[in-house]
């Protein structure tokens, strides 16, 4: 449980308000008004708030820490368990008891269709990768792909089976309950699965493109805590009361330093940059990517003199974590801000009270969400060399066709292509 | 304006007993019509017949522009396709819009349009990209800046959602919260439904306008069927959310779907306007060879038909199986579609979406079993028809066909990787 509400984005004496009906998770609402002495420097418990706050966050940051070390298979596991976290709270989030009584297995579609979203998302991420992990066993690699040829089919019955089955236990003065919590359902499902079926692609193309960004918001949410703190005085934004303009610059500034040389500190390691292509857990070892090389540029005059080195290794991801970083500064605060609307729209003050200090696991997703689903795009876009039309026939025929069909495809197109050349020499 | 109340899915009594705490919008249902189930039914109905004469003359003007529409060609199918998405849109969104909330909010509406516009590029520019860089394969400089906009396709469009989102997050005021979160939510959910069922269309329309026909007209003769079969045998109500539907109506459309299914299919398969598929964005004649799919089997009918009858054989596309699983999902479970949009009616008192359509209402009342078909053909389509008929030939003319030289070596190149490591873990 949490004791010290200080370190949120409301802090309270509470004042009891007849008419609204109290929950142990309601702002009063005389809190929203006053502004003035909601800055955490003018906050006489902030020392304590700090406490409990740093306390949390070296645990979440030892796990995860252990957790990378352990490899992409571990990782992936643990964003499915805060998934299911993410998509308990929230589902129990607009919930009302009364209602719930009488629609008995209500609770119950709404894990149908998590299983469903969960089906349709990692069959099409880790298609390739199952596949690949298990062409050991004939059986097994007949029965993978099969499964994999018709996945598409199997989740779209799962999900019409999902869509009878709510048409058909609406029960008479609930529709409008049932229908709003059908579509919550929906909205829920598509933010956590979108997002981490963007963090789980991330991650198999090498953990630098889930650690890095994850750092990077983490980085920018504690500078911002810290500058603020000390130095906050001009509030930001009305919905988060708490955010100042000077805790948002520092961290800005701050994020796009670090940025720029964990980029080259992670990029030397290997284990984080190599892509995982199948669902082993052993050790990796490929030839790095040219954006991982590192390429030596001149020392600039004015650093020349304090520094004996003539060189600095400049490693080319460097250039784009800069970019990576700006985003994190910039827009990635916004899933913070559209959290704390929600919240405020909602009277409600945290998502859950799974952590201690910080509130629910939706809290701290929310701007980690923002990052990944940029960063998964910004990496297709920008950082890896993309054929559209050879990947879109290679899908196919890794797909459609046989492992002795697609031998035979690979032996006729280089007769062909053996042919064509010798006619244009 | 909605004249004849008695052809939607709960009729008005003359009578009104009033209610003081509701708020009265014409377009609100009295709630005492639940209750009366037994008084419902088409068959029982005095002035059935002048409804039925209403909705008949609306319907034969819509499926003659869609005839229309289907002859002039796929491009001009997919335009008519963006249009009733738009209407769709609109009638979605005033939907629950409240006219006091929205004067305080003066940007708020064009935010809608704004995320539109977005899926819009996002949902096309995705199913139309190959057959765009097809047709401008000729021109140079176009084929460059066509590749580039592909290629930064996805950027683009993410960047005009984040821009959307943002903007959204700094128009939020104070007492509107809530209201303005509930919007969002439904923006979303309207633009995810009616564009993820475009996003299944168009692309069936691209592979033969036969996977968009036959599905479209099995829904169709499957909702007529059960107005005629209701409207002369109906006396078993069937669900209580669609007081009009009835047992009777159900099976009878359900047989005819199904028999209609295999016919049509006969018919409309040996079309080649129908049949083709599409590969860029012209739309002149089309030519090709069909596929087996298409091509007629005999089968010899010696030992079940009395030996006057006059045909020894019957020829059979292969397709016509298909037909039957969609003739089949379109009578048992398309329905659900018009259950759903009835609930939703009910939930949130509205009588219609719209009224645009006289004696069926708005057009997402007419598209609503539509959107559910269309997914399940696409998806049907790519499961189970284009595994059977590709073959290493087809994959191998594709591949000389769409890509350059050089894209032919990188692609053999990557193949021979894969394939390498699949030997490797298999020895």
């Amino acid at each position: 449980m949490r004791d010290s509400s200080a370190d949120n984005s409301c802090s309270s004496p509470r004042t009891p308000n007849l008419r609204q009906r109290r929950r142990s998770n309601e702002i009063p609402p005389e809190i929203l008004k006053s502004n003035g002495t909601i800055l955490l420097v003018n906050d006489k418990f902030k020392y304590k708030s700090m406490w409990i706050r740093a306390y949390s966050s070296l645990w979440m940051l030892a796990f995860v820490s252990l957790i990378i070390y352990m490899g992409h298979l571990y990782i992936w596991a643990m964003i499915v368990v805060i998934q299911i976290f993410m998509a308990s709270e929230l589902f129990n989030l607009l919930r009302r008891a009364n209602q719930d009584k009488r629609l008995p297995k209500f609770k119950l579609l709404n894990w149908h269709f998590f299983f469903t979203a969960m089906l349709y998302v990692y069959g099409r991420i880790l298609s390739q990768h199952l596949v690949n992990t298990v062409t050991s066993e004939k059986i097994f690699y007949r029965l993978v792909s099969n499964l994999i040829k018709y996945q598409m089919v199997i989740c779209y019955f799962l999900y019409i089976a999902g869509f009878v089955w709510f048409i058909l236990s609406l029960k008479k003065r609930y529709y409008k309950y049932q229908f709003g919590q059908y579509a919550w359902t929906h909205m829920i499902l598509i933010v956590v699965f979108t997002q981490s079926a963007f963090t789980v692609a991330n991650i198999f193309q090498g953990i630098f493109w889930f650690l890095f960004p994850a750092l990077l918001i983490a980085m920018n949410d504690v500078a911002a805590y810290f500058f603020g703190f000390f130095f906050g005085k001009t509030p930001l934004i009305k919905l988060s009361p708490k955010k100042t303009w000077e805790g948002f610059i520092g961290a800005s500034v701050a994020t796009m330093i670090a940025a720029f040389t964990f980029a080259n500190f992670l990029g030397r390691f290997q284990w984080l940059t190599c892509p995982r292509k199948d669902l082993s857990t052993g050790w990796l070892e490929c030839d790095p990517d040219p954006i991982f090389k590192p390429e030596y540029i001149p020392m600039p005059e004015f650093i020349s003199h304090w520094i004996p080195e003539k060189e600095i290794a400049v490693l080319p991801v460097q250039w784009h974590a800069l970019w990576l970083g700006l985003f994190a500064s910039i827009i990635a605060p916004f899933g913070g801000f559209f959290a704390s609307g929600f919240k405020r729209a909602f009277k409600i003050k945290d998502f859950g009270d799974s952590i201690p200090g910080h509130g629910g696991f939706t809290d701290r997703m929310d701007c980690q969400m923002v990052m990944a689903v940029f960063v998964y795009i910004y990496h297709q876009s920008f950082v890896v060399q993309h054929d559209y039309s050879i990947d879109v026939l290679l899908d196919q025929i890794m797909r459609d066709l046989g492992f002795e069909e697609q031998l035979a495809l690979y032996t006729k197109l280089g007769q062909i292509l053996q042919e064509r050349q010798l006619m244009h020499i | 304006m909605q004249k004849d109340t008695t052809t939607t899915t709960s009729s008005t009594p003359p009578t009104n007993t009033g209610r003081i705490k509701h708020r009265k919008r014409s377009n609100e249902v009295i709630p005492e019509d639940g209750k009366a189930n037994g008084g419902k039914l088409l068959v029982n109905d005095k002035s059935k017949y002048k409804s039925m004469l209403i909705r008949a003359y609306s319907s034969i003007w819509m499926i003659g522009s869609f005839v229309l529409i289907i002859y002039m060609g796929h491009l001009y199918i997919t335009a008519m396709i963006v249009v009733i998405q738009i209407f769709m849109a609109r009638e979605l969104f005033n939907l629950l819009r409240r006219a006091h909330e929205d004067k305080q909010l003066p940007g708020f509406r064009l935010l809608n349009w704004h995320f539109f516009f977005t899926a819009m590029l996002f949902v096309y520019g995705r199913i139309l990209s190959q057959r765009l860089v097809n047709t401008v394969n000729s021109d140079k400089v176009l084929y460059r800046l066509v590749s580039n906009l592909i290629k930064y396709h996805t950027v683009v469009c993410y960047s005009l959602y984040i821009t959307g989102f943002i903007w959204f997050i700094l128009t939020l005021k104070k007492k509107m919260y809530k209201y303005q979160f509930g919007q969002y939510a439904w923006t979303h959910m309207i633009l995810i439904v009616v564009f993820g069922q475009s996003s299944f269309t168009v692309p069936s329309i691209f592979e033969g306008i036969f996977w968009f026909l036959l599905p479209a007209t099995l829904i169709v003769i499957n909702d007529i069927a059960a107005y005629f079969f209701g409207f002369f045998f109906g006396r078993t109500p069937l669900i209580k959310l669609s007081p009009k539907k009835t047992w009777e109506g159900f099976i009878g459309a359900s047989v005819t779907t199904i028999i209609s299914a295999f016919m049509l299919a006969n018919i409309m398969g040996r079309s080649q306007w129908l049949t083709c598929p599409r590969k860029d964005l012209s739309t002149g004649w089309l030519d090709c060879d069909p596929g087996l799919l298409f091509k007629p089997e005999s089968y010899s009918l010696l030992g079940w038909t009395p030996h006057r009858f006059p045909w020894k054989e019957i020829s059979i596309l292969p397709v016509q199986w298909h037909a039957l699983c969609l003739g089949l999902f379109a009578s048992i479970i398309a329905p659900f579609g018009g259950f759903f949009a009835s609930g939703f009616k009910r939930a949130f008192k509205i009588k219609d979406f719209g009224d645009s359509i006289p004696g069926h209402g708005g057009l997402t009342d007419r598209m609503d079993c539509q959107m559910v078909m269309a997914v399940f053909a696409y998806i049907y389509h790519q499961s189970f028809v284009v595994p059977q008929s590709l073959s290493v030939e087809m994959i191998l003319d594709q591949i000389l066909m769409n890509l350059s030289f050089d894209e032919q070596e990188a692609l053999y190149r990557r193949l021979g990787e894969m394939l390498q490591q699949g030997i490797q873990r298999m020895t």
